[in-house]
């Protein structure tokens, strides 16, 4: 691989460097002070409806306006800290690194970089195809495509501000194992047959050398403040949709009512649970709000696990996205692969808890 | 005469890449000929994984995001 090292236009510290040295620690703070603020603002927002407080409408309109300032809040944080960390990965990098990866271990590590590589759902076509024709084992890619959108660090840290880190810790541990587990099997499945034909027949593709891009620390924060505007742009519509409906439960379902249908007695709500969510098509920053919710009343862990689970880890449109190189046939087998793990991480929490 | 390829599968990024070179080009005053590169199999064959990717003449310059408008001169530059 060359490297050619490439030198930016000289640009010394000028001003608007030391403006984001100086800027992204102010923003921070000014985060934090805010976080603080968020109960009082909701009950002074809530105070202005004409509703008692303790009533249902009272009760959901109080969680809406905590919650809304509180995930933009968090995720604005998360979405720029992750955005600076992923500034040193890259699918080329990621690609370098998993080639020719056989043993056990790849399928770790190619969860492990699914998470940290910064790749949006639009471009998975070109890289699964890049992974593939570089000689990756189909089943170390399926590790790398199943965590990244499972545990993208915007649920992670969703999942840790709403719910606690207990439901996050073991998110993210058996997010981590579904992927690796998942791709481990699909791997063992000899399915290279069901690729799409020209996807099979495509020998090993040039691998696009680019010069190795130097960037400055400054260069980093200002990717991070990029991803800011760009995913928390995208998904505060979703957020606030989710919070909506967590709302609605949080106010009008009585906690009876959910422990029938999403308690630990039901056995078949963790099958159902990924029913539901399998189509089920929003982003993580949708169904926490509506995770936190449910858990507060109290339905069961591994069932509202299941289906945060199938949520965001199986979604319609990346399916159709992926029939471009997959066969029909393969798509089933994925998907079911999946949902087993998923069914079994809900059966296991139901059981113990 | 230079041959731009812009790669990516018709996202929103696509078209805002296609439009940054038309503009720097015509600020250079380079001729260009931009084409639009859709097909997920010619994107995989170029070398492109992260798209928007961009080729100049055959030779690949970048692959995903925005390109930098700066950077993106120097490349049509020479």
């Amino acid at each position: 691989m060359t490297v050619e090292t490439h030198t930016p236009a000289p640009h010394g510290r000028d001003a608007s460097d030391w403006l984001w040295y100086a800027g992204v620690p102010a923003a921070g703070g000014v985060l934090y002070l805010l976080y603080g603020q968020l109960i009082p603002f909701s009950e002074w927002v809530t105070s202005f409806f004409p509703v008692a407080r303790d009533s249902h409408t009272g009760e959901a309109i109080a969680f809406f306006f905590y919650d809304v300032p509180k995930v933009l809040l968090l995720l604005t944080g998360i979405v720029f800290v992750v955005g600076v960390l992923r500034s040193w990965f890259s699918p080329e990098k990621t690609r370098a690194i998993l080639a020719g990866r056989h043993h056990l271990w790849g399928y770790p590590l190619a969860a492990l970089l699914g998470v940290l590589t910064p790749f949006c759902s639009c471009s998975s076509v070109p890289l699964f195809i890049g992974f593939v024709s570089a000689g990756i084992p189909l089943g170390v890619t399926f590790s790398f495509l199943i965590a990244g959108p499972m545990v993208g660090p915007v649920g992670l840290g969703l999942l840790y501000g709403l719910v606690g880190w207990q439901v996050a810790t073991i998110y993210l541990v058996f997010g981590f194992t579904i992927a690796t587990v998942a791709g481990f099997v699909l791997g063992r499945m000899g399915l290279e047959r069901y690729l799409q034909d020209w996807v099979r027949e495509m020998t090993a593709g040039p691998v696009g050398d680019l010069p190795e891009e130097h960037l400055t620390l400054v260069d980093r924060l200002k990717i991070g403040g990029e991803q800011v505007r760009e995913i928390v742009g995208k998904v505060w519509i979703w957020v606030l949709f989710g919070i909506g409906i967590g709302a609605a439960i949080h106010g009008y379902v009585p906690e009876a009512m959910m422990l029938r249908i999403m308690g630990g007695e039901a056995w078949w709500s963790v099958p159902a649970a990924v029913v539901v969510g399998v189509p089920m098509y929003t982003n993580a920053a949708g169904v926490i709000p509506i995770v936190e919710a449910l858990l507060g009343k109290g339905a069961a862990l591994g069932t509202t696990l299941a289906f945060m689970m199938s949520v965001i880890a199986l979604s319609l449109p990346e399916m159709v996205i992926l029939k471009q190189v997959l066969t029909y046939r393969l798509i089933a087998i994925f998907i079911a692969v999946v949902s087993m793990g998923i069914l079994a991480t809900g059966f296991l929490f139901n059981f113990l808890m | 005469m230079k041959t731009v390829k812009v790669y990516g599968p018709g996202c929103k990024r696509c078209e805002t890449t296609v439009a940054m070179v038309r503009d720097a080009a015509a600020k250079l005053g380079v001729a260009v000929d931009v084409e639009k590169v859709t097909d997920p199999k010619s994107i995989a064959m170029a070398g492109v994984m992260s798209t928007p990717g961009i080729s100049v003449d055959g030779r690949l310059v970048h692959a995903g995001g925005l390109p930098e408008a700066a950077r993106l001169e120097t490349w049509l530059a020479d």
